[in-house]
């Protein structure tokens, strides 16, 4: 447990440090949502309308943005073979890498919705349900998206790959986020599926995702 | 405890490396890899290290603690020296002992061994590379296993540096340690030679 609370604590440390990146996803999370009422134009209705599907929009780019950072530097400066040897096994390590990735770049999404929820003209309660369900979809992504950071890193080839390996995986995670929201607006009552849903992908990638990450990443050792 | 390959074949992108491969080394040893360039020198000590898969043959090593492999055993000194330029000298050797775990002593201490007290709080990203090997080198020091693999370890080590490593590896052999160093220059140890790829 040292082991894990040690390597969680380390990328935490790096992300928020200069040039770390942890702020990135945050920033491009801002841009698009700035820009959107600019293009959709001055029509507070529709924007409302539109609102959950552009934040869980903004934020699943956003999220990509940043997965490729997940264990780029760490293969190239010789970090991951070291891990490899290691006592701790490669699959608790991935978890750990992933929890600290989603802490330092997803987490911040979460905590920036309510600010972005105004420009969007939502209410109250409808921002609180897209930020709750932010925040039980976004380890989805970030989980299922280690898969790919991992392949992308052992076949030497970075974000473009990433974006189309991962994108696909995420669709569910964003139609079922966007359901929750939308319902939670709408209806109340009909909140409980899509949301039931969204968890259990959460929970799908937690447990899939670090075993297939360090199965590729195993795999790929060079 | 014996380290021992045989007839160990590596094959890397198609390409094979070098193939029949003999070698053997016991505690309190240290055997120095050498040969030309691509040789496959760095190859060897990776699959000693477990991060290849050999093609052919066998590592084995007996009479270490039985519940560990072998490169749980082992530290791995490559050219790529896992460092974070964003971390601290000191931040960088803590996390090291604190993940790799076993056996550890203070990083305080290794960081004054080899010299590196001075910056324990610059960021990694202002050392020299000299200093970088230095602080690779502390890592050694503070996370004990008995097994050391190094690639070319004096690379860009100073001269009193190369001395210090020496007395160094002196002390891991005097411990029962053992050391497969894969080596251009003298490795300041007694040690036995391994020649690897073309030797004619």
């Amino acid at each position: 447990m040292t082991a894990l609370g040690a390597l969680i604590r380390r990328d935490i440390r790096i992300a928020l440090r200069v040039g770390g990146g942890a702020l990135i996803g945050v920033l491009f999370f801002l841009t698009v949502v700035v820009l959107m009422p600019f293009a959709i134009g001055p029509d507070l209705a529709l924007l409302a309308r539109l609102g959950p599907a552009i934040l869980w929009l903004g934020a699943l780019l956003a999220s990509l943005l940043t997965l490729d950072r997940l264990f780029m530097a760490d293969h190239d400066d010789g970090s991951l073979d070291l891990m490899t040897m290691s006592r701790t096994p490669l699959e608790l390590s991935c978890a750990a890498k992933a929890l600290a990735h989603w802490l330092a770049a997803g987490l911040p999404l979460v905590v920036a919705t309510p600010v972005l929820g105004l420009l969007l003209n939502l209410e109250l309660g409808a921002t609180a349900a897209v930020a709750l369900t932010l925040l039980a979809g976004t380890p989805a992504l970030t989980f299922t998206g280690m898969i790919g950071a991992a392949l992308a890193v052992t076949l030497h080839r970075g974000g473009l790959l990433l974006a189309v390996l991962v994108l696909p995986l995420s669709i569910p995670v964003l139609i079922f986020g966007v359901a929750a929201s939308e319902a939670a607006i709408t209806d109340p009552s009909s909140f409980g599926a899509p949301f039931s849903i969204l968890c259990a992908l959460s929970l799908f990638g937690l447990v899939i995702g670090p075993f297939a990450a360090a199965a590729s990443l195993r795999h790929g050792l060079d | 405890m014996r380290l021992s390959g045989r007839e160990v074949g590596c094959v890397r992108g198609g390409r094979e490396v070098f193939s029949g491969l003999h070698f053997q080394a016991a505690s309190g040893e240290a055997l120095a890899v050498v040969g030309p360039n691509g040789s496959g020198k760095t190859s060897l000590l990776r699959l000693i290290a477990g991060l290849l898969v050999p093609a052919s043959g066998s590592i084995i090593l007996e009479g270490g603690e039985s519940e560990l492999t072998l490169a749980e055993q082992s530290h791995y000194l490559g050219h790529r020296d896992a460092l974070k330029p964003a971390l601290s000298v000191s931040e960088n050797l803590t996390f090291w002992r604190d993940f790799l775990g076993g056996a550890t002593s203070s990083a305080a201490e290794s960081l004054a061994v080899v010299e590196l007290d001075h910056a324990a709080r610059l960021p990694a990203a202002y050392l020299s590379a000299g200093q970088r090997r230095r602080l690779s080198i502390a890592r050694l020091l503070t996370v004990r296993r008995p097994i050391w693999l190094l690639d070319e370890p004096t690379n860009a080590l100073d001269t009193a540096g190369q001395k210090l490593f020496a007395t160094l590896m002196g002390d891991h052999l005097a411990r029962g340690g053992l050391i497969v160093a894969a080596t251009h220059t003298p490795l300041g140890v007694a040690a036995r030679t391994l020649h690897v790829g073309d030797v004619s």
